[in-house]
């Protein structure tokens, strides 16, 4: 261990790294909060249109693919267990552990905005478009016969449909770009993990964007039953 | 007495101060960069003030009033008043208080000055553009439709809520981890309890309206219909998102101030502040309360008649911690050595103006009295006297408290009473005879109006113009003072609190000897007078 005078990364108006790190890690629990709180308006919106509207919910979640955002969900499950591992890798000063973690996190990162590209593709193939953009196709939903987006197994289409797909872009959009920032991240202490930064006298960057990567993570397993599971 | 070496001195040119790591930098930017929206939403309220001189078309058409009194508004809300005590003052002294070198993170700080700047630009860029004509509360379905910029000013303004999130961040960790040791809560001087209750909020409360402003975004740009009927959306939810932050958002603005006058009363009275538990925990009780009222912004809108009930019970329990903190101010007052210093008299003044401002809060938040009186001048005059009578006035006693302290030179106190008057006799004029014109019946942000309402819009006209004097004769002082003022004394008026006890101006690392952290409002240790300053015996006793 280190003494605290020559510690390389404690700051000029910290006494003690430790001081400076639980500085650090209260700073990190609040930027958290607030990115719950940007998501709770999201949240709000949607439990107050399901209360008002459950017929569209009910109607258009059919469109959502369950095997693919399940997909999703093992892969970010996945993620976040190879990101704590790295947390622990870096404690431990395991370098070659953590750069191998790191990359298994980045690649899951990869995989879930492929997979969400997949998704978005189809509904825009189809019209399934938020507000007045949305504009089903007669031959992908049912043909001559029934209305835009209605098909014999999906039952008869209610009005304002367009509102799920709304919620749904926004919510899923606003969490992709989320699940971006959190890779960019990644990619960072990656890079600073082969420079060999990291050990057991300081993870701290690792840390935190590990936590960020488990909001991430949880945000979508709320995401994910709320979206393509209602009945 | 001034030190050759100090913060402002310690290097030089425009990157020393540009990405300067410095909390005290950080805050002179901001006071730079605050008073200019000050000036510029001031000129736009006068502009506003000039054109309801007189009926019908004064100086400008009616879309240029609509742009005008937009441009006030979005202004001094988000890049005026929002900053100016927490971000301004705040920054300067808070760690100063703490007697700490710095705020916890101090490139998080310059970062959230920069985006300040950037959120500035989208807004300024907006109004150049052509300007916004939607007021600064944005409704929906106006916002939506109208062809304004809406998208770049509310664009600027979700950056401006990132930078006041991360200054209330950084304070909250600041207070949490950086306080010295024998330091505790309720040890604290009452400013950093404000602080920590207006960071609360601005962390808890401006996530929501970043959300709000993306969802209108999404609402003009992609046409998503969350707000818009005609796709199944609903514009009050709108109403509601704006307002659960920026309900909040007025006690962002309010409780600073409180700090402020906490402060001042107590130093500039040489009596310890009377009842000290509760003006903190009064704080914390605002920042809470303020979360559960946002509701009355819409008595009107269509909500249910149980959620106006239970958001009017609540608004009037905001006045029960408001009201602690005045009574324990005045009980301050109560047989103290009372220095009638510009920041002293500002001190009372807020005492005055507030408490019109907060009591005719009481009559808004009456669900009866609100239907008559909703969207009038009344509420104008409210909101007035509560931002203006209340924050401006907080700031203008800061300032004027701190003035020495930031930069090493005394005011000229008879040109400060001076405009202190006319800032008082000004506001009066200009904003009491609106509550006349919302009680009888005159609507706000009208362009033009019935003729027996031209005698009071006349005199509010005058009003403003008397209180721009005020503002200007502050002006040339404080910038005079700069260049010719005299040199202050490390504790000109005798306080207690950490940040007198280091030289003024204070030194880059902000302490040369270890401050050690007493009672911050007992001055029994103090000797000096107010020509050469106070000085502690604590440290004439630690050297013997």
């Amino acid at each position: 261990m280190m003494s605290h005078e020559h510690s390389p990364h404690l700051q000029h108006h910290f006494d003690t790294p430790e001081q400076q790190f639980d500085a650090g890690k209260l700073g990190i629990w609040l930027f958290l909060a607030t990115e719950i709180l940007l998501f709770g308006g999201l949240f709000c919106a949607y439990a107050i249109y399901r209360a008002n509207h459950p017929e569209i919910f009910l109607y258009a979640h059919q469109f959502l693919d369950k095997v693919l955002g399940g997909t999703n969900t093992v892969i970010l499950l996945c993620s976040s267990l190879t990101m704590a591992w790295a947390v622990r890798a870096s404690q431990l000063g395991q370098r070659k552990l953590l750069i191998t973690l790191l990359s298994l996190t980045l690649l899951g990162g990869c995989g879930f905005m492929g997979i969400k590209y997949v998704e978005y593709k189809a509904k825009w193939e189809h019209g399934l478009l938020p507000g007045t953009h949305f504009a089903p196709h007669e031959e992908s939903t049912g043909g001559p016969g029934h209305g835009p987006g209605e098909t014999p197994e999906h039952g008869k289409r209610p009005s304002n449909v367009q509102l799920f797909f709304g919620i749904y872009f926004l919510m899923t959009g606003l969490h992709g770009l989320h699940v971006l920032a959190g890779m960019g991240a990644i990619g960072w202490i990656l890079v600073r993990s082969v420079k060999g930064h990291f050990g057991p006298e300081y993870f701290t960057p690792v840390d935190f964007v590990g936590l960020y990567w488990h909001l991430v993570d949880l945000i979508w397993i709320f995401l994910f039953p709320l979206l393509y599971l209602i009945s | 007495m001034t030190p050759k070496n100090h913060y402002l001195n310690h290097t030089s040119g425009f990157a020393s101060w540009a990405f300067t790591l410095d909390h005290k930098r950080i805050g002179v930017m901001y006071l730079v960069a605050t008073l200019s929206s000050f000036l510029l939403g001031g000129l736009a309220a006068l502009a506003v003030r000039t054109e309801l001189f007189s009926r019908g078309p004064t100086i400008m058409d009616a879309d240029t009033y609509n742009k005008m009194f937009t441009l006030h508004g979005a202004v001094m809300v988000f890049l005026f008043i929002i900053p100016s005590i927490p971000a301004a003052l705040g920054n300067f002294v808070l760690p100063l208080m703490l007697g700490a070198k710095d705020v916890a993170f101090p490139r998080l700080n310059l970062m959230s000055f920069w985006l300040w700047i950037i959120g500035a630009v989208f807004c300024i860029g907006a109004v150049v553009a052509g300007g916004v004509d939607t007021g600064w509360t944005f409704y929906t379905p106006y916002s939506t439709t109208t062809n304004t910029n809406v998208i770049a000013t509310t664009l600027g303004v979700f950056i401006l809520g990132f930078s006041s999130i991360f200054t209330g961040l950084n304070f909250i960790v600041t207070i949490h981890k950086l306080r010295p040791s024998g330091m505790t809560w309720f040890k604290m001087p009452l400013f950093l309890w404000a602080l920590y209750g207006t960071a609360l909020i601005q962390v808890l409360a401006t996530p929501v309206l970043g959300i709000t402003l993306l969802l209108l975004i999404a609402e003009r740009a992609l046409g998503v219909g969350i707000f818009d009927p005609a796709l199944g959306g609903d514009p009050v939810l709108f109403q509601h998102f704006f307002w659960f932050y920026s309900h909040p958002a007025v006690y962002i603005m309010i409780l600073p101030a409180m700090g402020i006058i906490s402060e001042v009363i107590s130093i500039h009275s040489r009596k310890h502040i009377f009842g000290y538990r509760f003006i903190a925990l009064s704080s914390i009780a605002i920042a809470a309360f303020g979360f559960l009222v946002w509701g009355h912004h819409m008595f009107v809108s269509g909500q249910s008649g149980m959620a106006n009930v239970i958001f009017s019970a609540l608004t009037f329990s905001v006045a029960i911690p408001s009201a602690i903190k005045v009574f324990n101010w005045l009980a301050t007052l109560y047989k103290g050595d009372i220095h009638l210093t510009t920041a002293m008299i500002y001190a009372l003044m807020f005492m005055i103006t507030f408490g019109i401002g907060g009591l005719t809060g009481l009559h808004l938040g009456a669900l009866a009295v609100d239907i008559h009186l909703h969207d009038t001048y009344f509420v104008v005059a409210h909101f007035h006297y509560v931002m203006f009578g209340g924050t401006v006035i907080a700031l203008l006693s800061g300032l004027h408290h701190w003035w020495p302290k930031m930069f090493g030179v005394m005011i000229d106190e008879r040109l400060g009473r001076i405009a202190a008057f006319l800032i008082f006799v000004g506001f009066n004029t200009t904003f009491f005879t609106q509550f006349m014109l919302g009680s009888h019946g005159m609507p706000r942000r009208y362009y033009d109006y019935l003729p027996q309402f031209a005698i009071y819009h006349r005199i509010s006209t005058l009003g403003s113009y008397v209180m721009a004097c005020g503002f200007f004769l502050i002006a040339y002082y404080l910038l005079r003072s700069l260049f010719r003022g005299e040199a202050a004394p490390m504790n000109p008026f005798g306080g207690n609190s950490l940040e007198w006890h280091t030289s003024s101006p204070p030194p880059y690392d902000n302490f040369t000897v270890t401050p050690i952290a007493e009672d911050p409002y007992d001055y029994d240790n103090l000797v000096g007078d107010e020509v050469s300053g106070y000085k502690s015996r604590t440290y004439e006793g630690a050297k013997a």
